[in-house]
């Protein structure tokens, strides 16, 4: 990352007044879902439901689907159109068993060799005690987790709220790719504004503090490339949008699948690795800071071991036929 | 405001020798408290440890050695709300004495060698910005590098708010290198103390091959604050318990503080990291293992300054024959 430290100061009004309205859009209610979407940009999709284990979460939708002819895995967040749909979707806010269905959907995917595509549009994981009961924690690291081992391509297209750890739970990939009034921040602006200024009033301010439109996140490396959208946003012409999305999914897929597989995984490390400012003091006298070169960070992925081979069992545990040590077990 | 005298120590007296139990609101002499390992000796009330009294607790003596001790947070946001982030940054090492709110090393426990990480709550809350991250990772590739089980005793808030989505990302930052310990059969004990909670929860923390918890900690993905804003209702009392995460399967053992050390070293014995073949050393080269060897030739031809980091020894380099390492390796693969 270069350098992207800045001075310090609160948030101006017109970059208050700007990355709010962002927020508005990211969360307009005639915004593209992901089953408007995959009605829009695939040739054929099969929503499959449950996690196998509790129950299906209608929060997280996904299933095969047809990409300009080709197989694909589509998982998103699935928000409601309105105040009855999204009581079922419950706003968009998944379960642990919504998690644990995208994780089940990636394990097929990885079985067939088909790559990921993922839709991120939640406002965050839901927070309530049955959640809690049931490993909400649990279920977003284990997701995350599995997502940074899958041996397929993964495109993630952040397009509407990028919440949290609900959204990074099915977000992390070899390409990140954000509509262009798409938001991605650690908390809500709400949450936010109510921990660090004490008065949820202060929502804008934290929104634009957290730097956290599309194009901030650009800037920061998050996000690889935005997709612009038409008109007044992505509300007023689905179609328009969904053709841009899927422009930019193809190319992105085009991009990633020319890697073999082992330098993808190292290539999907790698970029995980790089995220965030680090600085490394010299030494204690010195009271320069320095960031690490790239070539000292790349370098230092690079000197991971690899995956050595297991010795034979017969090494580990010797067979009894030259009748020594297990003599006093009996038969 | 009353004119304090420098002789007049009685005020003082009561303040900093004394500790009221928050349970069982027992007043408790501050030595006697240290010599209980933190713990109220009436109710078993497990109060917060800072990191030096955590290493003391379960680390041989004199073994733990920390590793990039300089590492610093930046400020890539700007970030100010109402205060700068790097005055609460500044506030904090002053207040802890520490430069982040975790550290890591290599240490043992009765003898058996571990990379372990360790947070402290009282530097912002434990929150785990980018630096954080940066400690969790090399502390689990250091484990994987030299082979030796990795344990992480977490006590945070969460991600840090004032570096956003570059501390959410630090979720899966930490989170990637376990799949390579899967991989390479190294085993990972989560520690969980009063409190874990938020990113931390939800990326590695919950993820340990063995999970153990502190009697009554705290533990759960949102903040009780935050789950009432959003949810709306009375939280039931205890749902985010140690004891209710045992109930529910999350959690392997709760284990009072006294007994840690022993359950670790235990732990340790049962589960070692799996063998390596012969021909495999710790730290060896690893050029052979498919493109990352392409990738490292690379690597070399930008330069030499890679090894440094994560406190190895790694063979330097040859300067002109970048093919020369990994023909060397696949011969002894043969």
């Amino acid at each position: 990352m270069t350098e992207i430290t800045l001075s310090a100061s609160p948030p101006s009004p017109e970059a208050i007044d700007s990355a709010w309205r962002r927020v508005q859009l990211a969360r307009h209610p005639q915004r593209p879902r992901t089953l408007d979407l995959a009605a829009l940009i695939f040739d054929d999709f099969a929503e499959m439901h449950g996690d196998r284990s509790f129950r299906d979460d209608p929060a997280i939708v996904g299933g095969p689907a047809l990409l300009d002819g080709r197989p694909v895995m589509l998982i998103g967040h699935q928000k409601g159109k309105d105040t009855e749909s999204n009581i079922v979707r419950n706003f968009g806010s998944p379960h642990p068993e919504g998690f644990r269905k995208a994780q089940r959907l990636m394990r097929l995917a990885d079985k067939l060799g088909i790559p990921l595509i993922t839709f991120l549009d939640t406002a965050g994981a839901f927070p309530g005690p049955a959640a809690e009961e049931r490993g909400q924690a649990e279920a977003i690291a284990s997701s995350i987790k599995l997502m940074t081992g899958l041996q397929v391509p993964i495109v993630v297209v952040i397009v509407g709220e990028g919440g949290s750890g609900g959204a990074l739970a099915i977000g992390v990939g070899d390409e990140v790719l954000a509509l262009e009034n798409a938001t991605y921040s650690v908390i809500s602006p709400e949450g936010c504004a109510a921990i660090l200024w004490r008065a949820p009033e202060a929502a804008p301010t934290a929104a634009a503090a957290m730097r956290m439109t599309a194009a901030d996140q650009l800037e920061l490396g998050i996000v690889d490339a935005i997709i612009p959208e038409p008109g007044e946003g992505a509300h007023a012409d689905h179609g328009a949008a969904a053709r841009e999305i899927k422009q930019a999914v193809l190319a992105s897929l085009g991009r990633i699948t020319r890697l073999e597989t082992e330098a993808m995984l190292t290539t999907r490390y790698a970029r995980l690795r790089g995220i965030g400012l680090v600085r490394e003091a010299q030494a204690p006298s010195q009271a320069g800071l320095q960031e690490p070169s790239l070539r000292r960070r790349i370098g230092r992925l690079l000197r991971l071991p690899g995956i050595p081979r297991r010795p034979r069992w017969s090494e580990i545990w010797p067979s009894g036929d030259d009748g020594t040590d297990n003599s006093e077990e009996g038969a | 405001m009353p004119i304090k005298f420098p002789f007049s120590r009685r005020r003082e007296v009561t303040s900093d020798a004394w500790t009221k139990c928050p349970t069982c609101e027992s007043q408790i002499f501050n030595r006697q408290l240290e010599r209980n390992l933190r713990v109220c000796p009436t109710c078993g009330h497990h109060f917060r440890m800072g990191i030096g009294e955590r290493i003391e607790l379960l680390l041989d003596e004199h073994s733990f050695v920390e590793r990039d001790a300089g590492l610093e947070s930046g400020d890539p946001l700007g970030f100010h709300d109402q205060k700068p982030y790097v005055d609460r940054l500044e506030a904090a090492r002053v207040k802890t004495g520490l430069r982040e709110a975790a550290v890591w090393g290599i240490g043992s426990i009765d003898g058996q060698r571990v990379a372990i990480g360790l947070f402290d709550f009282r530097f912002m809350g434990g929150s785990m910005g980018s630096v954080v991250g940066e400690k969790l990772a090399r502390c689990f590739e250091a484990a994987l590098v030299e082979r030796i089980p990795a344990i992480v005793v977490s006590a945070s808030g969460g991600a840090r708010m004032q570096e956003g989505t570059l501390s959410l990302l630090q979720l899966a930052k930490t989170t990637a290198p376990l799949g390579r310990l899967d991989a390479a059969g190294i085993p990972f004990i989560s520690v969980l103390t009063d409190p874990t909670t938020g990113g931390v929860l939800a990326s590695f923390a919950s993820l340990g091959d063995v999970i153990l918890a502190e009697p009554k900690a705290l533990i759960g993905f949102a903040g009780a604050r935050v789950a009432s804003g959003t949810v709306g209702e009375e939280l039931p009392e205890g749902f985010q318990s140690a004891e209710s995460l045992l109930e529910h399967g999350f959690v392997d053992a709760i284990v009072p503080r006294a007994e840690l050390r022993t359950t670790l070293s235990r732990l340790l014995r049962l589960l070692p990291a799996a063998p390596a073949e012969d021909g495999w050393q710790a730290g060896a080269d690893t050029r052979a293992w498919g493109p990352i060897g392409v990738l490292s030739g690379f690597a070399e031809r930008l330069g030499t300054a890679v090894s440094e980091t994560i406190g190895i020894e790694v063979e330097k380099p040859p300067t002109d024959d970048t093919a020369g390492p990994r023909e060397r390796v696949r011969e002894d693969e043969r």
